[in-house]
């Protein structure tokens, strides 16, 4: 176990700045997800970390050793591949004990690390095939097995999941999880999957164009993203984002989303605003933030919350159905109980949660 | 297709389903006939030759008997003397001497050059590979003569460990491109995932890349083995005293004198020299067409 630091990394590759200046602390026994569309730089700097690109300019270190310079194999890390990588001409037992052999361990020593793992991740059975004779999910397995059996300082894992259908993939995330709850070894994982990063991760660092947008817990990004692209990122359905105008409205503010809505600013974040106000702005609100408006708080302080909206299309997900219609010239989605959701080109009165609203500087994608 | 599109019942599915079976009879049909035809067109002169070298070669010269049967009885005469008369087990023995080497060599070197130019990127790697694969491209019938001089400035004419040092030349490229192509279809990460677990290039060769690759490895053996079997050219311009000489030039030189063609014997040198490629060949078929097509298909 040890911890991971990045100092001013970056990476070109000829002309093109893959990462730009990243710093990154990753605790000891941390499970650390890169997110970030593809192209963002992520699997770059997970490769950096792994030694298998070289570092432009910059430092990492790797439980206080400076490891530019070091072959991957002195790094004492460990790696699962998208596709696995699995050596086809070796039996899953092979696979997982060649790095030992290869560092010269008694085979007795061997036998019982790689019998230990695969108790683990539940392949004893599977020890003696070959990558051919497993299914997806195993050769996972297999592939996490080779990286476990190392013990090493940390593990670095590439888009494990993504070549495995739904189903497996859920089962797979729930299986990462529990052996890092086991192993207790400083993990890296690079996905483009949001709710994979959020369900999994202890820290979350979103990335986009070469850069951290955003360093924090999965309850932190969801809730107060820093940039207009976290905040899109984060969250599925993602958060609505609508033109608006910040104005004075008797002792508080409003905010104009269109000619006819103009929603409350809360009392408590009135303040944060209030240098704002004759700006255009984003308006941004999650679509669970966005509902038939409940009676039970119904009081004072809710009013003006509400508006009526014709709705465009309705998605029903059985716990709750998804209605999209349209604010001021943007398509806008809430979140509905089913039993309240209208029928398209029905009006339907909406209750806009602004409690949870956040207002992004368009020129800077800052959230104010 | 769906399953329901499969699954529905049409009153013509009988009829539907023994058209389908019509059709394929149809296609099995026509291609039982062009294979006959094919086969019976590849087969008849390897026929021919065994035919011829069981007769006599009273009957060989005999103009009256029908060439295509052995009418006066069969004779393994022209066997034992092609065995016991002619020089034919020395230039057997030596071509087996120049084709091992050679193989040998071009393995060493084509899986080395291929692994470096195809896995290990640096500058230039990709202009050499077309390099190599373009020098491939010009006919030996036109290197003889400069190879010539430098087989003779070696001191190596009229030997045939000349034969070792020029048939690379036209193996070489070749079973290097086929490598380069069979090494390039491997995944990258697999050679990353051996990074990690501790493996240095060579070792990644021999533990990963080589087993992995044994196919086209296979392959490209048949290739060099066939080439070195089969060469006429280099030798022809090369060796000339009997010792030295190799079976596709020493069969034809010896055999035939001026006019005089020695028909049974060269029939049976032919087929006794054919004998170790098609062994070869039955042995490591599947291999090779594997090796031949790899990368067309996932998995």
């Amino acid at each position: 176990m040890a911890d991971v630091l990045l100092r001013n990394v970056v990476k070109r590759f000829d002309e093109v700045e893959a990462v730009r200046s990243i710093d990154l602390d990753i605790r000891s026994s941390e499970l650390v997800v890169l997110v970030g569309p593809s192209g963002c730089g992520k699997s770059t700097t997970l490769r950096m970390i792994a030694g298998l690109e070289e570092v432009t300019s910059g430092e990492i270190f790797i439980g206080g050793e400076l490891v530019n310079d070091l072959p991957p194999k002195d790094r004492d890390i460990a790696m699962v591949f998208q596709n696995y990588a699995l050596y086809p001409h070796m039996t899953a037992f092979e696979n997982m004990a060649f790095g030992l052999r290869l560092r010269k361990f008694s085979k007795s020593e061997i036998r019982a690390r790689v019998e230990d793992a695969a108790r683990i991740l539940d392949i004893t059975d599977l020890l003696l095939r070959r990558p051919k004779q497993l299914s997806g999910g195993q050769r996972q397995r297999v592939a996490m097995g080779r990286a476990i059996v190392r013990h090493p300082k940390v593990f670095l894992f590439d888009e494990p999941l993504s070549n495995l259908d739904a189903k497996l993939r859920v089962q797979m995330r729930t299986e990462i999880k529990r052996v890092h709850q086991k192993v207790k070894t400083t993990t890296v994982y690079v996905t483009h999957d949001q709710v994979e990063a959020m369900t999994l991760a202890d820290r979350v660092v979103v990335m986009n164009r070469g850069q951290v947008e955003q360093i924090g817990t999965p309850q932190e990004l969801y809730h107060h993203p820093r940039t207009r692209f976290v905040a899109g990122f984060i969250g599925s359905p993602a958060m609505n984002f609508l033109p608006c105008r910040l104005e004075q409205n008797g002792v508080g503010m409003g905010v104009r989303v269109s000619d006819t809505v103009v929603l409350p600013v809360p009392e408590a974040s009135a303040a944060r605003y209030r240098g704002a106000i004759g700006r255009d702005l984003l308006f941004g609100l999650r679509p669970e933030h966005i509902t038939e408006p409940r009676r039970n708080d119904g009081s004072e302080a809710r009013r003006g919350r509400e508006f009526s909206a014709t709705l465009d299309v309705i998605e029903p997900m059985g716990m709750e159905t998804m209605v999209y219609f349209s604010l001021g010239g943007t398509e806008v989605c809430g979140r509905v109980s089913p039993e309240n959701a209208g029928t398209p080109g029905e009006a339907m009165l909406l209750n806009a949660n602004v409690d949870h609203m956040h207002l992004i500087d368009p020129e800077t994608d800052l959230v104010l | 297709m769906t399953v329901d599109a499969i699954n529905v019942p049409t009153p013509r599915r009988g009829s539907l389903k023994s058209s389908l079976k019509r059709n394929r009879r149809w296609a099995l049909i026509a291609s039982y006939i062009f294979l006959v035809l094919f086969a019976i067109f590849f087969l008849t002169p390897p026929y021919y030759m065994i035919v011829t070298s069981l007769k006599s070669d009273a009957e060989v010269a005999r103009m009256a008997t029908n060439p295509w049967i052995v009418a006066d009885g069969i004779t393994l005469d022209q066997y034992k003397l092609l065995l016991t008369q002619t020089d034919f087990l020395i230039y057997f023995k030596n071509t087996a001497i120049v084709t091992i080497c050679v193989v040998a060599i071009t393995m060493v070197v084509s899986v080395l050059a291929a692994f470096s130019l195809g896995r290990m990127k640096f500058w230039g790697s990709g202009i050499l590979a077309t390099g190599i694969f373009l020098t491939y491209l010009v006919p030996d019938t036109l290197l003889f003569i400069p190879l010539f001089q430098i087989v003779r400035g070696l001191g190596l004419l009229n030997s045939y460990w000349s034969m070792v040092l020029v048939y690379p030349t036209l193996t070489v490229p070749f079973c290097t491109w086929i490598m380069i192509g069979y090494f390039q279809s491997i995944p990258k990460e697999l050679d990353e995932a051996a990074l990690i677990d501790g493996a240095s290039h060579m070792q990644m060769l021999l533990k990963i890349f080589i087993p992995v690759a044994l196919p086209g490895i296979i392959a490209a053996t048949i290739f060099a083995f066939t080439v070195s079997w089969a060469a006429f050219v280099y030798p022809m311009a090369f060796l000339y005293s009997s010792d030295q000489l190799v079976l596709t030039v020493g069969t034809v030189t010896s055999l035939i004198r001026a006019d005089v063609y020695k028909w049974g014997m060269l029939m049976a040198g032919a087929l006794v020299a054919a004998g170790p490629p098609l062994i070869i060949y039955a042995f490591l078929m599947d291999y090779y067409i594997a090796g031949l097509t790899a990368g067309a298909t996932k998995g």
